[in-house]
């Protein structure tokens, strides 16, 4: 196994890189000096016990918290001050723990908030130029309907989102980052409570979305959905990068299994 | 027409012109709070500054007064909303990265200060005395005083169809879309790349616009304005207007706009006839106590309002 990488690799620009992120809550550091990268393509994985700082640094990754000190590259810009919604315009796109679908608003409709640089999404164009919204609002909603095939929610496009249930959630927050066409898409948890034959939809379409394109790193509990997923997983525990290597091999790792069962040290 | 039908007449024009000057504040009330929700409670501020913007823009030039360059009543208009709108988007700035509460303080706050400046300005606003000779459109019927408000009830009824037009497109468009969507979920909205602070300030200041429009118009119609015509009676009105009629939804703020205005006009008529003339400044209250008692049974009995929000879906899904 690798020692834990304590400068962002040279030569390839990663499609993620950070570097001695810190996040401290009070005294409390919920990330500690974690250095990580993921390049273009790659499935990585990131896991570790309850409260390892795995999610908060998702957030810092994704613009929701700003880090005490550290920095991170988003395709080689730096973005680390940049706010949550500008991140998107560097490639970054993501999923929440607890999903955040618009329970309001229509599955179609919530695809189609993905979409970027649309121009009816400004006030002008809508008075001035409705055509060209017309003809852009219906590209975007014949490729929204694509992705909710994908994820196999086509057949209730038409229904309020508050409908869907959790599993399905997180199928609609997948295909609603896919339609901002990211170049990292951060997971979090996407096989949590998911029945079984929904995960394995949820499995199917991660290793499809990654093979058009899009690099991921993904958070997740389950081992095994992690073994099917990653080439490379990050081990984190009270708020440390602990290891980082093939999930076979971490799994043994005895740093890994004393930070999970808090046993005698190894 | 019969000689006894122009009275009437003139009155129901007279008083759909104010109708439908309450009925263009609303609708800006609509985009900030209905669509947008956010909290301003400083309306008859952003009125007023168009009111005044335009009156001195458009009056002929007094002594004593800045300002009275005599230019076209449409300049006038056009320089209301342009003004109200940059004061919003100003004030907008400032408040709207912070929490809900501070803007509604702050547009309170902006609302006093427009007022206090009108009636001490005195070099500018004309003090207490207020701005005299605002050019009124169709002037040259004014010696018919039917034919006058009607004209006028025309055009602003043009206006207002036009503005209740744009704005249907709008919330009906891409850009009505991430409004809703900043409204359901701030967190998600921005992690698909939409800056909450960037369309909240966009609504902010388009609503003050239309605010400052309405200013403008109802300026031109009487002819006259001064001070206390702005004060935050208007703006507790127009609240009252907009969540009658349906928050969120524009034809529920136009509706609420003419019910509101009705009960006011009416419940003054009634006051003059029933109470004697020594009491009747005292018995004006009662007007503000009637909009209360409406606003409290529509908020007990309707309180999404007569006609609520709908739900809405982009006009171009809308059409298969």
């Amino acid at each position: 196994m690798k020692p834990i990488r304590k400068e962002p690799p040279t030569g390839v620009r990663p499609a993620l890189s950070a570097k001695s992120l810190v996040k401290r809550f009070g005294g409390v550091a919920a990330v500690d000096d974690v250095t990580i990268d993921v390049g273009y393509g790659e499935v990585v994985g990131l896991i570790g016990p309850n409260g390892a700082g795995k999610t908060t640094l998702f957030d810092l990754i994704a613009g929701e918290l700003k880090p005490t000190s550290g920095r991170i590259w988003l395709d080689g810009a730096a973005v680390e001050s940049a706010p949550a919604d500008s991140r998107l315009a560097h490639g970054l796109g993501r999923t929440f723990q607890i999903p955040r679908p618009f329970p309001g608003m229509t599955l179609i409709e919530n695809v189609m908030l993905g979409a970027q640089g649309q121009s009816g999404e400004r006030i002008w164009p809508n008075w001035i130029a409705p055509r060209q919204v017309a003809r852009e609002e219906r590209a975007c909603r014949d490729k929204a309907m694509d992705l909710l095939a994908f994820v196999k929610l086509d057949r209730l496009a038409r229904e309020p989102a508050r409908i869907l249930s959790g599993g399905e959630r997180k199928l609609l927050e997948l295909a609603r980052a896919l339609m901002a066409e990211p170049m990292l898409l951060l997971l979090d948890e996407p096989a949590a409570g998911v029945n079984p034959s929904l995960l394995e939809v949820i499995l199917e379409r991660i290793v499809e979305i990654n093979r058009r394109g899009p690099a991921v790193l993904v958070i997740e509990h389950n081992m095994d959905v992690i073994v099917r997923l990653c080439v490379r997983v990050f081990v984190m525990a009270a708020g440390k990068l602990l290891c980082e290597g093939k999930p076979e091999a971490v799994v043994r790792d005895p740093r890994v299994i004393e930070a999970y069962l808090g046993g005698a040290s190894a | 027409m019969t000689f006894d039908l122009i009275g009437p007449i003139a009155y129901a024009s007279f008083f759909l012109v104010l109708a439908l000057v309450n009925a263009l504040v609303c609708l800006g009330l609509n985009v900030q709070w209905g669509q947008t929700g956010l909290f301003n409670v400083g309306v008859v501020g952003f009125v007023a500054i168009g009111a005044y913007a335009s009156a001195l823009l458009t009056t002929p030039p007094s002594q004593g007064r800045l300002g009275g360059f005599a230019l076209p009543i449409l300049v006038g208009w056009l320089a209301a909303m342009v003004a109200s709108g940059a004061v919003s988007a100003f004030v907008g700035a400032v408040t709207l990265r912070l929490r809900a509460d501070y803007l509604a303080i702050t547009t309170f706050g902006v609302a006093v200060v427009v007022q206090l400046v009108a009636l001490n300005a005195q070099g500018l606003t004309g003090g207490a005395f207020g701005v005299a000779f605002i050019p009124r459109p169709f002037d040259s019927l004014a010696s018919t005083p039917a034919l006058y408000d009607l004209a006028n009830l025309a055009l602003i009824a043009i206006v207002v169809v036009v503005v209740y037009v744009a704005l249907e497109r709008l919330a009906r468009s891409p850009w009505g879309r991430v409004l809703r969507a900043i409204r359901e979920d701030e967190r998600a909205a921005m992690a698909l790349g939409k800056n909450p602070v960037r369309y909240r300030l966009q609504a902010f200041a388009l609503g003050g616009a239309l605010m400052g429009l309405a200013g403008a118009i109802g300026a031109h119609f009487i002819g006259f304005i001064a001070p206390e015509n702005y004060t935050s009676s208007l703006t507790f009105q127009v609240w009252a207007m907009l969540i009658v009629g349906g928050s969120g939804n524009n034809l529920g703020a136009i509706i609420g706009a003419g019910l509101v205005w009705a009960l006011w006009s009416a419940s003054g008529l009634i006051i003059a006839d029933l109470v004697p003339a020594s009491f009747e400044a005292r018995a004006a209250a009662l007007r503000i106590i009637a909009i209360g008692v409406l606003l409290a049974t529509m908020i007990v009995v309707r309180p999404r309002g007569l006609i609520g929000e709908k739900a809405m879906v982009s006009r171009h899904l809308d059409k298969e």
